[in-house]
């Protein structure tokens, strides 16, 4: 009866979408309030019905409703409860049904805190956004309904992939997805501003606190899958440049860009038609990212179950939206540009060098991930695209933004005089450069690159740090009180920069200076890596709630002083008919020491273990930088300018002074 | 000319969204990467063998032998050629089997240890350090084997260790080259 239900709801919330996708828009062209006020109601009530319609998907998955073929296809009665429940959103079916929802939420989110939107724009926006959620949830009534019952019922599910029964991976789907989604409510915002035919500084004042809140989940997302990768499968690495990896990558490079020309926009009234595109394109880049997961068009290490049937749905859904928007844009933009005229040395330039990269950087990416598909076309060979072009085309662009950016904060709007801005940064220069020589001694036999990249980030770093500190004149009196009354906005930009610093320390450490072992190891064997020694005392059989375990355990000593001992798994899950390997992982600021067992080969090698150890240098600080990013975030959505839905304070020109 | 500009975003969709559509046509499967030299003469190629190892040293006149040869391309710092190892070994002292190997950019201490270790069931080695054949070869990784008929031509290509699934899927195609012959 629920799963019924749910699906009834399915089908109501595709009306209202409907309803909302036409009345408040042709409301919004004939001046009928009513019409445009309509959005409101039939917003919440999609989400309302959405809510129910996951509700009901994941009431099947608690209570194991095997007449569900979802339920059947993604989970087992004898999975522990939290897998159940993330098992909703761990397949096709249901992962679309949080889409919606998600979709939905945002758009009832702007329905109930937008009132201090304009009520065309605001029915304008709704409108399109409601085309999104008719375009998704038609595709999922017709092609891919969670709900289909199977007759007769099986007795047990099928299990859900072992893989994804791991808590990073319950957590970072809803994450990416509302990231992903988040995006939608900015390129609403952009089509019924082109619509409207007007940009100002308000729109993008509206628009930011959405673009930021999409980018802070979309940057956890990343973040977690990346985190996954790591401990969960096994191959100590965090990022393969993997075509979903790149999908889910390429809207967050472009949503960052859209950041910072959005704050130039509000600011200083230009840039226009350049933040309308971004806002366009970030989310046309995560609607390609649902389509090439869900296609099979790539090949990749994640994959949803392939239906080319539905590829050729979402590419239809992808060519109405996309296309669309940007023919409008086409017709459009052009009449929109002016507003305030800038040097070539000031904030603005400075900003419009951070999007040139950063969109550099996406078209980088965007071609090597397609270019096995674009030669696969023309010439009919097949290849992969792998790291090797993805280092030597993306690095230097990313480093070349690390180098501009700690100079950026810096600069004034209009025009700043940047032989002044260096010689304040001197001391970052010297500091930097000493950084980079340190770790010339310490790692001397390492690539040079990433001694460059080390220095780079120590620049950032510094350069930072600096700029806070001048802001808030940290040495004199009064400095608490000035860093409470500034802008959190303006904190969280100096935070998040802070953080791309130590992600790229992160990052160059892990790659540059990794040490790896791989033995093949019988109880005594001993490893030495990084001046650890490890000796492997042996392995036991365990059993868990669904799986079985082999245990290994070695003891790990330096200079004959015992560390600690790690106990690396590799389960086994019958019901599924797969393994799955836990790596053991002993986890220091300095770097982490990672084991992971492996199945024992064929018969002349009984008794005996494939053990592959790892030295990761610096790996968490790629975590620490994440979780920096996702703070600066935070703190700016904090801020009382961009908070939604905020009363404006009586005294709100003092609170306008531009700090950032 | 700014107004031209202002359709490249749309060009660009419809050029990619062309090629997406293509993509979704037909039985393609864009995990799997033939080989071009499916049929063609073994690559010229001549390598010494691992110092240190009595296995003799391969060269492309080995290959054409009048005899069907298989040819491991392996590594001792590669783990799945641990695995494939053991099954190679079964399968040359029950079948009658030539099988011949590449070592693929590894040190001769590292091969001639890893040899000592799990035994040598190669009846000569090339070592190729600098990868230099491998690319002649087409390698992609390691390990690979090469299905090598009488005449010295490559008949079948398989990626991947031969172990579990991808052994049956060998042997197979191992039992078509002979049936044919």
């Amino acid at each position: 009866m629920i799963p019924e239900l749910g699906q009834f709801a399915l089908a109501l919330a595709l009306v209202s979408a409907c309803v909302q996708s036409l009345l408040p828009i042709m409301g919004a062209a004939r001046g009928q309030t009513l019409w445009m006020r309509s959005a409101t109601a039939s917003s919440v009530l999609q989400c309302v019905l959405l809510i129910f319609a996951f509700g009901a998907l994941m009431w099947s998955y608690i209570v194991s409703d095997f007449t569900v073929l979802n339920v059947v296809q993604n989970s087992h009665s004898l999975k522990p409860m939290i897998y159940k429940v993330a098992g909703t959103w761990g397949n096709h079916e249901g992962s679309l049904l949080l889409w919606s929802l998600i979709l939905a939420i945002f758009g009832a989110a702007v329905a109930v805190f937008g009132s201090n939107i304009p009520l065309t724009l605001r029915a304008r926006t709704l409108s399109v956004q409601a085309w999104i959620s008719v375009g998704f949830l038609s595709f999922m009534i017709f092609t891919s309904n969670p709900f289909e019952r199977i007759f007769p019922a099986p007795l047990n599910g099928q299990d859900l992939n072992p893989l994804l029964q791991d808590i990073g991976l319950a957590i970072h789907p809803p994450l990416l997805y509302i990231g992903y989604v988040g995006f939608s409510i900015v390129f609403s915002f952009a089509v019924a501003a082109l619509i409207e035919g007007r940009v100002d500084p308000a729109w993008a004042r509206w628009v930011r606190p959405w673009t930021l809140a999409a980018w802070v989940s979309l940057t956890g997302g990343i973040a977690l899958g990346s985190w996954w990768a790591y401990y969960e499968l096994g191959w100590g690495g965090w990022w393969f440049w993997d075509p979903v990896e790149n999908v889910s990558f390429m809207p967050w490079l472009l949503g960052t860009a859209l950041l910072h020309s959005a704050i130039v926009t509000e600011k200083r009234n230009t840039f226009k038609s350049w933040t309308i595109l971004l806002a366009i394109l970030t989310f046309s880049l995560s609607l390609l990212g649902t389509f090439i997961v869900r296609s099979g068009l790539l090949t990749s290490v994640h994959a949803f179950a392939v239906d080319p049937e539905r590829g050729v749905y979402i590419l239809g859904l992808l060519g109405v939206s996309i296309g669309g928007s940007l023919t409008l844009f086409a017709a459009r933009a052009p009449a929109m540009e002016g507003g305030g005229l800038f040097a070539p040395v000031s904030r603005e330039a400075g900003l419009l060098i951070n999007n040139l990269l950063l969109a550099t950087a996406t078209g980088t990416v965007l071609f090597g991930t397609l270019y096995p598909l674009f030669l696969e076309a023309i010439t009919g060979d097949k290849i992969s695209v792998g790291p090797p072009f993805f280092n030597a085309s993306f690095i230097p662009i990313t480093l070349a933004l690390v180098l501009v950016m700690a100079v950026g904060p810096f600069l004034s709007w209009k025009r700043a005089d940047l032989k002044g801005v260096l010689s304040r940064m001197k001391a970052v220069m010297v500091l930097s450069a000493v950084g980079a020589l340190v770790v010339w001694y310490l790692e001397t036999g390492g690539p040079v690159l990433a001694v460059l990249a080390m220095g780079l980030a120590f620049w950032l770093l510094c350069a930072s740090a600096l700029e806070w500190a001048r802001r808030v004149k940290l040495f004199q009196s009064g400095a608490w009180a000035r860093i409470r009354r500034q802008p959190r906005a303006s904190h969280g930009m100096s935070l998040a920069h802070i953080g791309v610093a130590v992600l790229v320390m992160g990052a160059t450490g892990a790659s540059a200076w990794k040490e790896e072992e791989v033995v093949f190891a019988e109880p005594g064997t001993q490893v030495s890596i990084a001046g650890f020694d490890l000796t492997f005392e042996g392995v036991e059989n365990v059993r868990g709630p669904n799986y079985l375990a082999q245990v290994g355990s070695l003891v790990v000593t330096r200079n004959g002083e015992p560390v600690t001992v790690l106990y690396p798994e590799r389960r086994s899950y019958p019901v599924a008919g797969t393994s799955t390997t836990e790596s053991a992982i002993r986890q220091t600021l300095a770097g982490d020491l990672y084991v992971s067992i492996a199945e024992p080969a064929a018969t002349n090698a009984a008794g005996k273990w494939t053990l592959r150890v790892i030295y990761e240098p610096l790996i968490n600080f790629l975590w620490i930088g994440s979780a920096m990013l996702v703070l600066g975030g935070l703190l700016s959505l904090s801020d009382r300018r961009l908070r939604i839905g905020a009363p404006r304070k009586a005294r709100a020109p003092k609170l306008a002074t531009p700090a950032e | 000319m700014k107004r031209a500009l202002a359709y490249l975003p749309v060009l660009v969709v419809v050029i990619i969204g062309a090629f997406a559509y293509w993509g979704l046509q037909g039985g393609r499967n864009p995990a799997e990467i033939p080989s071009a030299l499916i049929s063609k003469p073994v690559p010229e190629f001549a390598l010494e063998g691992i110092e240190g190892v009595a296995s003799p040293g391969l060269a492309t006149a080995d290959l054409k032998t009048g005899e069907l040869t298989l040819v491991n391309v392996f590594a001792s710092w590669c783990v799945p050629c641990r695995a494939e190892h053991a099954v190679l070994t079964r399968m040359t002292a029950t079948q009658d089997l030539r099988l011949v190997g590449i070592n693929y950019k590894d040190r001769a201490d590292d091969a001639r240890a890893w040899l000592e270790e799990l035994g040598n069931p190669y009846l000569a080695i090339g070592h190729d350090f600098s990868g230099r054949a491998g690319i002649e070869w087409g390698v992609s990784g390691v390990p690979e084997t090469f299905i090598v008929d009488a005449s010295g031509t490559i008949v079948h290509r398989f990626t991947g260790p031969i172990v579990g699934d991808g052994q049956r899927r060998f042997q197979e195609a191992l039992d078509k080259v002979m049936a044919g012959s």
